[in-house]
């Protein structure tokens, strides 16, 4: 095999992610500010904190955040500390 | 592609940079998919669970680094951690001891093809296009040549080009430890 094939070969060796998901990666800085402040919310919103509790993935949709798991993972954490 | 190494990268996104964050994402997404695809097997669903969480611990964790220069090791061993915990949870702990042998050597050859991938990113913007167009995105001679309005045999003497100037991009620069990208011998880390 010539250097060239080689180079080739590695190139071709790492696929491109759907563009979405690299998106939404990229997007974490913005989607980290909105969790904080739904965090806040629920801080001092007796009410909101209730819905968070009966239904977390129900009250993210209704605050147009997708319920990933990521997003429900960190919610989870940040809301035990 | 921000041309900044990875660690002003890190130090920048350590600062609140958002524009280097997704210099980041950009620079690493194609190898925590590869690894998370590729090496550990896992599905469409579970490969983009352990991308996003990959991501996000990165980003949770940067300043945790304690080398921001082991950026890319860091990466690689979170991406591992991550798709055996995904491999776990869905009780496929029989696929990870199937995978094990494989999973160096694949990290090996990730790591090589990140490598070159960075190299490219260096190159003059003509031959990106047309490398990044035949040899990632898989298009045929045929749809670049029309593409790019040039004779087929213009795109082959181009490519033919342009893959010399990466493999000389590779070389290792006076005072650099670097090897070379030749045949069958691994290319190493550049940081």
């Amino acid at each position: 095999m010539t250097p060239e094939e080689h180079i080739g070969l590695a190139l071709r060796a790492l696929p491109t992610p759907p563009t979405g998901w690299v998106e939404a990666a990229k997007e974490l800085p913005a989607a980290r500010r909105e969790l904080e402040t739904i965090v806040e919310r629920i801080e001092r919103d007796v009410q909101f904190r209730e819905r968070a509790i009966a239904d977390l993935e129900a009250m993210l949709r209704s605050e147009g955040v997708e319920p990933t798991p990521v997003v429900v993972a960190h919610l989870r954490r940040r809301l035990e500390t | 592609m921000d041309a900044a190494t990875d660690a002003e990268l890190v130090a920048r996104c350590r600062a609140g940079d958002e524009a280097a964050w997704r210099a980041l994402v950009d620079r690493y997404a194609r190898y925590v998919y590869a690894i998370a695809a590729r090496v550990y097997r896992l599905g469409p669903e579970d490969s983009e669970d352990v991308f996003q969480e990959v991501f996000a611990r990165v980003f949770e964790r940067l300043g945790t680094l304690r080398d921001d220069d082991a950026l890319r090791p860091w990466i690689a061993q979170t991406t591992r951690n991550c798709a055996v915990d995904s491999l776990r949870r869905s009780g496929r702990e029989i696929a990870v001891d199937e995978v094990l042998e494989d999973i160096d050597e694949g990290l090996d050859h990730l790591d090589e093809a990140l490598t070159v991938h960075a190299a490219l990113e260096r190159l003059a913007p003509e031959c990106r296009e047309i490398l990044d167009r035949f040899f990632r995105r898989d298009e045929s001679y045929r749809t670049i040549s029309a593409d790019l309005e040039l004779p087929s045999g213009t795109v082959a003497s181009r490519i033919a080009r342009c893959l010399t100037r990466l493999r000389d991009a590779l070389e290792p620069e006076p005072g650099r430890n670097q090897p070379p990208a030749a045949s069958g011998e691994k290319v190493a880390e550049q940081r």
